[in-house]
């Protein structure tokens, strides 16, 4: 009977995780095989056309990775040191407490209440208008909740033992942190970093609101205070605004680069860490 | 023998709990001290008492005076890092860091300022030398010290412990995790060790006490019942309630 009951449990989750598996598949494929085919280096690094067919994105392209960049560059350091402080300064009271709910929460607010966020501060406060600063700021303020809480919950994670051994030879609190404490639990901060710049790169809600739709129409734009639509947005925009002839050839493979890079966050950010598995296989 | 520690009226509290009753006691230096006593008498307590990692327990307070080498280490201007360069320990369970072999050896002197890649390599040798680890792990000291057993890693935290040059070595029932072997090769050690440290050990192990031991403590409920020189102690207690211990009657 309970052979029976075990074998009919093994089948239904097998069954369950195959379909998930084969529908996340097919959903990959769909995407990759209408848009993979017809591209091209001219479609990459192109300029977008507003009338005639054979734009290209180029410049949307650039503002997606510059402004993920700079959206890490101002998130990443908050993020951990604010972890870091979480997990080994803050003291144990009711003050404490409520600054963990409130990062927790904004953790899960909905994006677009960042970009509401990012529209107070950079467009009406500071008379920016819609920039590459405001977007990449706006984005830092959405993703820094979430690397605040990987931070510390990998910090926390790290097993006291370790944190004994250190104080024990005589390190200092900041020397435990930086020479255990942080090693220890970086593989799951980077995880937790590549989650946070997937969530960056597709995102689009923050962006149109405070970058705007439109690119500077030049390629390599570094000026922060031109106008930053990225590629999510530009997917929106070319679906849902455009006029151009073929904006449905320039969705889909816009849609194919998107989540390609997408994908490959995913893969490079775990170089690292399996590299040390292999160094460590090897060694044993 | 000279004494090295010497240990006033010491009390301690975690929280309102009174875990150490004045206690007072002197130890020997270069010579190894048992601490024996069933489960929750504070052996372990005593012996974090004497780095301080007792100040990393919430709610602890600590009254009476401990001296080392002289120095009061609960006084005012005293270095607890400095305190712990010199008084290293070993722990019940092997914990080595998720780092190389050498590098878990190199921990201690790096964080003492040591940079020189030949100072290092000559640390790490001796220290591994030290614990009786060299010849094992000679040939592959960038391996993961988690690939290496229980028993290796356990001399690996004492090889790590001798690389600061310390001049006590706390050894919290360093062995309880650790096969008849492994733990016979760590009592060897510990012998060696005695010519140029202090050693201060808790065990559960009686035979263990007997053999390895020049001196034994035996607690109970925090306080010190009988402090012998171990052979007296095991032949000829002086206290019935000794007597019922190591006689497993209790405990
Ligand atoms: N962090 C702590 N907070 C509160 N009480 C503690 C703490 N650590 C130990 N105690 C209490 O102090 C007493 C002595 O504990 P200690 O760990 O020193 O005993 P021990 O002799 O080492 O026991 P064992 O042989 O089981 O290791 C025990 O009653 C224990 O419950
Ligand atoms: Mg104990």
């Amino acid at each position: 009977m309970n052979r029976l009951k075990n074998r009919i449990f093994t089948i239904t989750v097998w069954t369950v995780a195959l379909c998930v598996i084969l529908f996340v598949f097919a959903l990959l494929l769909l995407i990759l095989e209408r848009g993979f085919p017809s591209l091209t280096w001219d479609f990459l690094f192109g300029l977008p056309s507003e009338i005639e067919e054979g734009g290209g994105i180029g410049p949307a392209l650039f503002n997606s990775f510059y402004m993920l960049f700079l959206s890490m560059v101002i998130a990443v350091p908050l993020g951990i040191a604010a972890g870091i402080y979480l997990a080994e300064f803050a003291p144990d009271n009711a003050w404490i407490a409520m600054v963990r709910i409130c990062v927790e929460g904004l953790a899960s607010v909905p994006s677009i209440i960042f970009g509401l966020f990012g529209i107070a501060l950079f467009v009406e406060m500071f008379q920016l208008g819609l920039t590459i600063l405001g977007g990449a700021a706006s984005l830092a303020f959405l993703n820094l909740p979430v690397i605040t809480r990987v931070t510390e919950e990998a910090i926390r994670a790290v097993p006291r033992e370790w944190r004994h051994a250190s104080f024990a030879l005589g390190a200092t609190h900041l020397q435990t942190i930086r020479r255990v404490l942080l090693p220890a639990s970086m593989s799951a901060i980077i995880t937790g970093l590549s989650l946070a710049s997937g969530r960056a790169f597709g995102e689009s809600a923050v962006i149109i609101l405070t970058a705007g739709v439109t690119t500077s129409g030049v390629m390599w734009d570094f000026n922060l205070l031109s106008p930053g639509e990225t590629l999510a947005v530009h997917l929106w925009y070319v679906q849902s605004e455009a006029i151009v002839p073929d904006a449905q050839q320039i969705s889909q493979k816009s849609a194919a680069v998107l989540l390609f890079i997408v994908l490959a966050f995913n893969v490079v950010f775990r170089i690292p860490a399996w590299v040390r598995d292999f160094r460590i296989r090897k060694a044993a | 023998m000279q004494a090295l520690i010497e240990i006033e009226r010491l009390n301690l509290f975690y929280g309102s709990f009174h875990a150490l009753k004045n206690i007072s006691m002197d130890i020997p230096e270069k010579a190894i001290t048992a601490f024996i006593g069933p489960s929750g008498c504070g052996k372990s307590t005593l012996l974090r008492s004497l780095n301080r990692m007792n100040d990393m327990i919430p709610g602890t307070s600590t009254h009476g005076s401990i001296k080392i080498a002289g120095a009061d280490i609960y006084g005012k201007d005293i270095d607890v890092e400095a305190l712990r360069k010199n008084v290293g320990m070993v722990f019940q369970q092997p914990n080595p860091f998720p780092k190389s072999i050498y590098d878990n050896v190199a921990y201690g002197p790096r964080l003492h300022g040591i940079t020189s890649r030949h100072k290092l390599d000559e640390i790490v040798e001796s220290s591994l030398r030290g614990a009786a680890l060299w010849n094992e792990v000679k040939d592959h000291l960038k391996r993961s010290a988690l690939s290496l057993s229980g028993g290796q890693q356990q001399r690996l935290c004492i090889a790590r412990a001798l690389a600061v040059e310390p001049d006590v070595l706390l050894m919290d029932e360093a062995t309880s995790a650790l096969d008849p072997i492994s733990t016979l090769k760590i009592e060897e050690l510990a012998q060696e060790l005695k010519a140029k440290y202090t050693i201060v050990m808790v065990t559960h192990n009686m035979h263990q006490a007997a053999r390895v031991s020049n001196q034994t403590v035996f607690f109970l409920n925090g306080e010190v019942v009988e402090y012998a020189e171990t052979e007296k102690l095991f032949s000829n207690p002086q206290d019935q309630r000794t007597e019922d211990y190591i006689s497993g009657r209790f405990g």
